[in-house]
């Protein structure tokens, strides 16, 4: 899969770059045929739910779904309020001034990212509760005994689900929108500045609109991720239309029901997408030309530089160091794990599997981007907007959604096989690995393809232009013009991913093989029987992992934002 | 103009293609018994190997507790699934209703497993038993028996703690009370035991012990092998006071009999090691590895004769309900929907 773009750059490309809409066929079937392996697991999600009726549906549509569609948008609305704040504030602060620790907090503000949901809410109820550090020494201090003593805030409710889940996907929010304050941002701020305005004047009337799709494209994000989760909202008690999606399946043993329900969160989010890109269908933002990203240098006084640093340093504290201290302390009592092969076997999935679910998405997701850019066919722009929904389906109903029509194929293949040549196949695609970095691909083609999508938005046509003029084949054009410059973008893509899979849980558990487990199916093990302690220092992996990735991607989407 | 111009370029790819070969290696037919489960492989391994050491046969296994009906079916034929081991009736009953099993023909299942324990069918068999009681604060609760119909009462009020009524092991309670009680008394218990909760349903068993020490609430429900794991936690001694702040009290339905659920094995429908399988199955009934699983989870032997581990004996005699499990999995379904009706895990109304 990882080698296609170099294949198709020899035999799909067209020799004329034609900006008015006709490009190669060739081309653009083959990215028609990714965007349907991409659409594949969403019709057979449509066929189940089609194929059998609910047993119940009035006791759904009169008990359960006002409830949990209540609960579920009270949860999106206070993500997108409290990323969209964590993200603006502190890329605004980190973007244009200057005040103590900047540097640090410019690339910690993204650590959370390697912090999965359902490890948060898990750190935060241990940090927080009766017997936590927090909880104790407020009883030490007023010598109180019982909770009944005194009040203090569940943790385990929707508040707290809205603060755990914003405090590791508001990086989203950061990633992008300090790109944009670094860069167009940047001059029409110094401008204003020059003209008289206040620091908030440009920042309500000049960044802030300039923001908007930036701040759009990150919430987003965040709100899929935080309506696929289960794990997280499980545990803290908070009835979303996720639960609700398993309940349905596991407790009533309804799956049609259960998908019809996914099916109807689906139609919700495309709805809330289109109202989105409608509201800023007249805004458009180019750059004139590729400058250095210059962050802003105007120094704090005293009292409001302190006030920067706290602002910055408290979403770096809820959604890194707190998760980051628990596990921590349950990981130094189980050092032991350590000699354990198992853990370095999972560890060595994790990697393995991030890696080429990276590749592949990447790849995939550049084509379809690239098709757009070479044919502006609308009808393939349309299927890949649909491509990025699998992000906002719960991971195990995807997973069945990738089961059902693989397994399928590969019995039918067996059967042929087996009749032609007495030979049985088996179940080549599901029954492997195969079939995990299929439901990554499916699942974070959002990451992967927004990210490739704006860097080549950033490339002016006449670069192609030009290099055709200067005597290049259309091959050589990708790989010498076109490749070289997008690479900031395709590294960002291709850490997004990465990170991303080395969280997944819901749908690798489902269909991964035998004895192949990952750092996230070890924790799940762990937390499953009720032992989430065991399971630390797997989950201080998960974190280490992400760590690197994340790091590097600072740096890549700052070097990307100074090739402009 | 077409070649990869360096090394750096070609590694990336080279790495991949050989990654994606080690991941598309089929991965079927790993062992001589393949088990599909949804109980933790720790709480399982040591019994598997036991049957290693006995007989050679090596097993494999994967842990999916969402799914694995649906995986199964998917797989259809060529499914390398030999055994499914799962926790709880429902599960076993759902394994069942989606036609993934078989029944098994054997007189050493048959003579092991007491005929409550089994499918009439023959198409599960469980391994484990373990009973929902009620935790009770020493401190401050001063019964030593209870009956779950008491549960509801209101001098309970706001001393109540439990998990989601959309657990699996409230689920099957729920649904025993229906199968003895009837769907309106049911819906009536679950009600009076909302209303005498003091918070809002959440995390898991030993999450309502650690209530019951914070002092939140009185009288919780759980499992009994919970009690077992905190009361012997040493690497996190504080779980050691949660279990010391609490009693267990056998609750009884009015027939004097307390609810237990189950652990349980069956054999895939399209098992590939068929007659391992089922050496499997048998052995996981004898004497040698019910003695495994007393001592291990602190859960109850289904093979009568098997003594349990010292720490469960403490907690008194457990009657199993001699209602058939079957007939709780068949209201299930009611058990789920009155969680919904009433709003149970809403908590308290006022």
């Amino acid at each position: 899969m990882s080698v296609i773009p170099s294949v198709h750059t020899r035999r799909f490309l067209p020799w004329r770059i034609d900006l008015r809409g006709r490009g190669d066929d060739g081309y653009l079937a083959l990215a028609f045929l990714l965007a349907a392996l991409v659409a594949m697991p969403f019709a057979a999600l449509v066929w189940l739910a089609a194929s059998g009726t609910s047993s119940n549906w009035t006791h759904l549509a009169t008990t359960i779904l006002p409830e949990a569609s209540r609960v579920t948008l009270q949860l999106m609305l206070g993500v997108a309020i409290l990323t969209g704040t964590f993200g603006v504030v502190t890329a605004w602060l980190v973007a244009s001034f200057d005040f103590p620790g900047r540097r640090l907090f410019s690339w910690a503000l993204v650590l959370p990212l390697a912090v999965p949901t359902y490890i948060a809410a898990y750190c935060f109820v241990e940090f927080l509760h009766f017997a936590g550090p927090v909880q104790s020494a407020i009883r030490a201090i007023f010598g109180l005994q019982s909770s009944r003593d005194y009040w203090f805030p569940d943790v385990r409710s929707l508040w707290g689900a809205i603060l755990i889940l914003s405090s590791v996907l508001y990086p989203y929010v950061y990633l992008t929108v300090r790109m944009v304050f670094l860069m167009q941002g940047r001059k029409a701020a110094d401008v204003a500045r020059t003209l008289g305005a206040s620091q908030a004047a440009v920042f309500l009337k000049v960044l802030f609109p300039l923001a908007r799709p930036a701040i759009a494209i990150g919430v987003s994000l965040a709100l899929m991720e935080s309506i696929n989760d289960i794990g997280a909202v499980e545990f803290l008690g908070v009835r979303t239309l996720t639960f609700a999606v398993y309940s349905t399946w596991l407790n009533r043993g309804d799956l049609y029901g259960a998908t019809q329900i996914a099916l109807l969160m689906l139609a919700v989010i495309v709805m809330l997408v289109m109202v989105e890109r409608f509201a800023r269908r007249k805004q458009r933002f180019t750059l004139g030309r590729a400058d250095r990203p210059q962050p802003g240098s105007e120094k704090l006084p005293g009292g409001k530089a302190l006030l920067a640093s706290a602002a910055c340093a408290l979403p770096i504290l809820l959604g890194f160091a707190i998760p980051l201290l628990v596990l921590g302390d349950y990981a130094l009592k189980r050092l032991d794990q350590l000699s354990d092969p198992q853990l370095w076997r999972a560890l060595l999935h994790t990697v393995t599997l991030a890696g080429t679910t990276g590749l592949v998405t990447v790849a995939a997701g550049f084509m379809l981007a690239y098709g757009v850019r070479l044919t502006g066919s609308k009808r393939l722009l349309l299927m890949t907007r649909l491509a990025v929904l699998g992000y906002a389906v719960p991971g195990t109903v995807l997973a069945i959604g990738i089961l059902i029509p693989l397994a399928g194929l590969d019995n039918w293949v067996d059967a042929r096989m087996r009749a032609g040549f007495d030979v049985s196949t088996g179940l080549v695609l599901s029954g492997s690995g195969i079939a995990i970095v299929y439901a990554g691909f499916v699942r974070f083609m959002a990451m992967g393809h927004g990210s490739l999508e704006s860097g080549f938005t950033k490339l002016s046509p006449h670069l192609d232009m030009a290099a055709r003029t200067l005597g290049r084949s259309p091959g050589a054009t990708l790989v010498e013009v076109l490749l070289p410059l997008m690479r900031p973008a395709l590294l960002t893509a291709f850490l997004l991913v990465f990170v991303e899979t080395s969280k997944e849980l819901s749908a690798t558990i489902l269909l991964r093989p035998f004895d192949f487990e990952t750092l996230a199916t070890f924790v799940y093990a762990q937390t499953s029987r009720a032992a989430f302690e065991d399971g630390a220092v797997a989950a201080l992996l998960i974190v280490l992992v992400g760590i690197l990735p994340v790091a590097i991607l600072n740096r890549s989407i700052l070097s990307e934002t100074a090739r402009g | 103009m077409n070649r990869f111009r360096s090394a750096r370029t070609a590694l990336p790819f080279g790495l991949s293609l050989l990654v994606s070969a080690t991941l598309a290696a089929p991965a079927a037919q790993a062992a001589d018994v393949n088990i599909y489960t949804s109980r933790q492989p720790e709480l399982i391994q040591p019994v598997l190997d036991a049957f290693t050491d006995e007989t050679g046969l090596s097993t494999a296994t994967i842990f999916i507790d969402k799914g694995l009906e649906e995986r199964i079916k998917a797989e259809g034929a060529n499914s390398p699934a030999d055994l499914i081991m799962t926790v709880d009736i429902g599960r076993l009953d759902a394994a069942k209703q989606a036609g993934v099993v078989q029944p098994v023909d054997s007189a050493v299942l048959a003579d092991n497993i007491p005929e409550q324990f089994r499918d009439s069918e023959k198409e599960w068999f469980a391994l484990t038993a373990r009973g929902r009681v009620v935790y009770a604060s020493k401190e401050r609760v001063d019964i030593d028996a209870i009956s779950y119909e008491e549960l509801a009462d209101p001098k309970w009020k706001g001393r109540l703690c439990t998990r989601s009524g959309q657990h699996q092991y409230n689920i099957a309670l729920i649904a025993a009370y229906i199968a003895h009680h009837g769907e309106e008394a049911a819906r009536q218990w679950v009600t009076g035991l909302r209303d005498n909760l003091a918070r809002r349903p959440e995390g898991g068993d030993r999450d309502q012990a650690k209530a019951i020490y914070a002092g939140e609430c009185d009288v919780a429900l759980g499992n009994t092998y919970y009690v077992g794991k905190m009361a012997t936690n040493e690497r996190e001694p504080e779980q050691k006071e949660w279990a010391n702040a609490i009693r267990v009290i056998m609750p009884t339905f009015d027939n004097g009999r307390t609810h237990v659920n189950i652990s349980g094995v069956s054999l895939a429908k399209n098992a590939p090691h068929e007659e391992n399988a089922i050496k499997l199955m048998e052995f996981l009934s004898s004497d040698e590895a019910q003695k495994i699983y007393a001592e291990l989870n602190y859960e109850y032997p289904v093979e009568p004769g098997i003594e349990t581990s010292e720490l469960v004996k403490s907690f008194g005699d457990l009657k199993p309900d001699t209602l058939p499990l079957d007939e709780i999995a068949a209201h299930r379904t009611k058990a789920s929907e009155i969680v919904d009706e009433v709003n149970y895990d809403g908590g308290p109304q006022s």
